[in-house]
């Protein structure tokens, strides 16, 4: 049962990244990412991890979707500008970096699953466990992180307004 | 359902982190009830908060701690760090409450953001496990790319702040990789874990390669942050475009903590592995002295020359930190020390020598041409004088604190066994005191080309006053300074 889900949603995944890739259009390329960010979604069901599935539904298909959405709507770049290839070498070199992967990870994956690699506490992942390590052994991070995002506001809004104030002035 | 119980945490470690946070914050909040022509109340309040938490930190001096699950420590290095960073800071902001009006660019948030990268300083020193370098890190350029840009209209400084992100973005994924590589190999994000693992030779051959891979590329990551050669190309260009209290800003405080954590990782952790790092940094070392040196030579924009000049002097700073990680004791003791005293030294030189920049700098015209330097001396008298004496000491020529540093460095390296990479050192330092002494000779000799520039204002001079006396207080009585640096020990030596 599990086996028949997991093809499915990644087969799901692998078509929404391929899609998102080849479409021309900015708006259905961020529809194809959702789809992709949601099957993902169902891929950490799979693997016990239910607050994962929780926060990849909410923060990246949910938040950061509409966010995408929004400021390519508000640029009005909803069209490819020029589809021409800058750097000539870049796409051979891209689908041999691929090639390499795609090779490196077959072969681990023929190589067989490590034995301490499988999962044998199903409870590892529970929103419990996250929220106790995260309050206990990684506070400080956790805190770090809040001012990090704070400074980063302030930063938007001080780049923002100090723009707006001299197209007035203008 | 479990209780989660929030462990124990040993506040004497936090203070002055928590000090400054919490005083940004609360700058903030005051910020909104101050009108805007008075914003310069919050840069003296910010300068408060500074000197609160320096002095926070005297009777902390012999604490050596740690806590929140031994991600952060205090010991004697990081305690030096953190006044270092926090003096760099307050002059940082005295020079800016004159600049900014000036410039028509004066803003609260700009206090409130220079202490918020005192606080990332501060934990990149403090940070004993890679996670918190890396947070601290990128606090720290977070708050450096808003800063730089800062001067927004402005298309130089647009194009800096946007050269610094897309750079800093580059170098942040380095430093993420090379941890997760570090963590896969180790089993562990605590810097002394690491270092713990390495020395009971537990690693397979495989598991050695994913170390040292990790390793290298935290190296390149924080190598962009120090612009350590050759990953410096972006430093003229956002140098030159950012505004010029946060040039100098980014010159020493960034600089700072940059090599603060690079040195605490490269002991700590991977002093089992110096007999790999040390030649690839001695060669890099030597690659950045050229680079900076030989740019800085060509220079006719004085901002531009201080930027090569800046990438030279993490040629010196990396002498140090390749001597500290030395398995020879005494050698290692001499790095860590010649580290911080060349630190200090050149944070004083590099501030004083930004503020005359500043005295200059009149408002939507940029003095900082060679040329806008010629006959200083019989304009400004005391300006000539100032950019003398920190021109000097980035010379390295006594009795200035420079030549302190310098010496230091070098002696490390050559106790080190660096015996002929010390030599080209020696041989470039005195090749750079060249276009150095050129801006000497310009100032005292040449007919001025330009009428006398704007009085300076109060805080202006009080800045460029404490970074000149620093300097040369540094050169002439240097005991203190280096007591202090002498009773700093890092890694397993401690």
């Amino acid at each position: 049962m599990e086996l028949i889900i997991f093809l499915i949603t990644a087969a799901v995944a692998v078509a929404g990244a391929v899609a998102m890739l080849l479409s021309l259009n900015a708006i259905h390329s961020a529809i194809f990412l959702l789809i992709n960010f949601v099957a993902i979604s169902v891929l950490y069901v799979l693997l016990y991890a239910p607050f994962l599935f929780a926060i990849q539904l909410i923060v990246y298909a949910g938040a950061i979707m509409v966010l995408f959405l929004f400021v390519v709507m508000l640029l009005g770049a909803e069209r490819a500008e020029d589809t021409r290839e800058r750097f000539v070498w870049q796409r051979p070199l891209g689908l041999t970096l691929s090639a390499i992967l795609l090779g490196l990870i077959g072969y681990i994956a023929l190589r067989g699953p490590a034995p301490e690699a499988r999962v044998t506490n199903h409870q590892f992942a529970a929103p419990e466990r996250i929220a106790e390590a995260l309050f206990t052994t990684y506070l400080l991070p956790f805190e770090i992180t809040a001012f990090l995002l704070l400074a980063a506001i302030v930063g938007v809004v001080v780049l923002h307004t100090s723009g707006s104030q001299a197209g007035k002035r203008e | 359902m479990t209780e989660i119980i929030i462990p124990p945490i040993d506040w004497r470690v936090a203070a002055q982190l928590s000090i400054i946070f919490g005083w940004a914050s609360v700058l903030l909040v005051i910020a909104l009830f101050v009108p805007r022509s008075r914003t310069r109340i919050i840069g003296y309040l910010a300068i408060v908060g500074v000197i609160v938490a320096a002095v926070a930190g005297i009777p902390l001096w012999g604490v050596n701690a740690e806590t929140f699950s031994g991600m952060l420590r205090l010991d004697a290095y990081s305690l030096t760090l953190n006044w270092l960073f926090l003096a760099s800071t307050a002059i940082t902001i005295a020079l800016s409450l004159d600049y900014l009006p000036r410039q028509g660019i004066e803003r609260s948030e700009y206090y409130v953001l220079v202490l918020f990268a005192t606080g990332g300083m501060m934990l990149l020193a403090q940070g004993a496990d890679l996670i918190i370098l890396f947070l601290g890190l990128e606090l720290l350029s977070i708050v450096l790319y808003v800063l730089t840009g800062f001067a927004y209209p402005r298309i130089a400084s647009e194009e800096a702040g946007m050269k610094y992100l897309l750079i800093g973005a580059f170098a942040g994924g380095f430093v993420v990789f090379g941890i997760a590589l570090l963590y896969g190999a180790t089993g562990s994000m605590n810097l002394r874990a690491i270092g713990e693992t390495l020395a009971r030779q537990a690693l397979t051959p495989e598991e050695r390669t994913y170390l040292l891979a990790g390793a290298a590329l935290v190296v390149v990551g924080f190598g962009y942050k120090v612009a350590m050669a050759p990953f410096h190309m972006w430093a003229p260009d956002v140098y030159e475009g950012a505004p010029t209290p946060v040039t100098g800003l980014l010159s020493v405080g960034s600089k700072a903590a940059g090599f603060a954590s690079l040195l605490r990782f490269l002991v700590e952790a991977l002093a089992g592995e110096w007999q790999i790092w040390a030649p690839v940094l001695a060669a890099l070392a030597i690659a950045t002295l050229a680079v900076g040196n030989i740019g800085a030579l060509t220079q006719q924009n004085v901002k531009r020359m201080l930027a090569y000049s800046s990438i030279g002097h993490a040629g010196y700073i990396l002498f140090g930190v390749i001597a500290a990680g030395a398995t020879d004791g005494v050698a290692g003791q001499r790095g860590v020390e010649s580290v911080l005293l060349y630190l200090i030294a050149y944070t004083f030189t590099n501030l004083g020598a930004f503020g005359v920049l500043i005295a200059l700098e009149q408002r939507g015209e940029a003095a900082w041409d060679m040329g806008d330097l010629a006959g200083l001396w019989n304009r400004r008298p005391w300006l000539a004088i100032a950019m003398a004496v920190c021109m000097l000491s980035l010379a390295g020529i006594p009795p200035t604190g420079g030549f302190w540093g310098k010496l230091y460095v070098f002696t490390a390296a050559w106790l080190a066994g660096m015996g002929w990479i010390t030599v080209i050192g020696v041989i470039i330092a005195a090749v750079a005191a060249f276009y150095y002494l050129r801006i000497v000779a310009q100032m005292f000799m040449a007919e001025p080309a330009r009428e006398a520039p704007l009085p300076m204002d109060r805080a202006l001079r009080v800045g460029l006053t404490l970074a000149t006396l620093g300097v040369l207080i540094l050169g002439f009585i240097p005991t203190p300074a280096i007591d202090l640096v002498q009773r700093v020990v890092l890694g397993v030596r401690g």
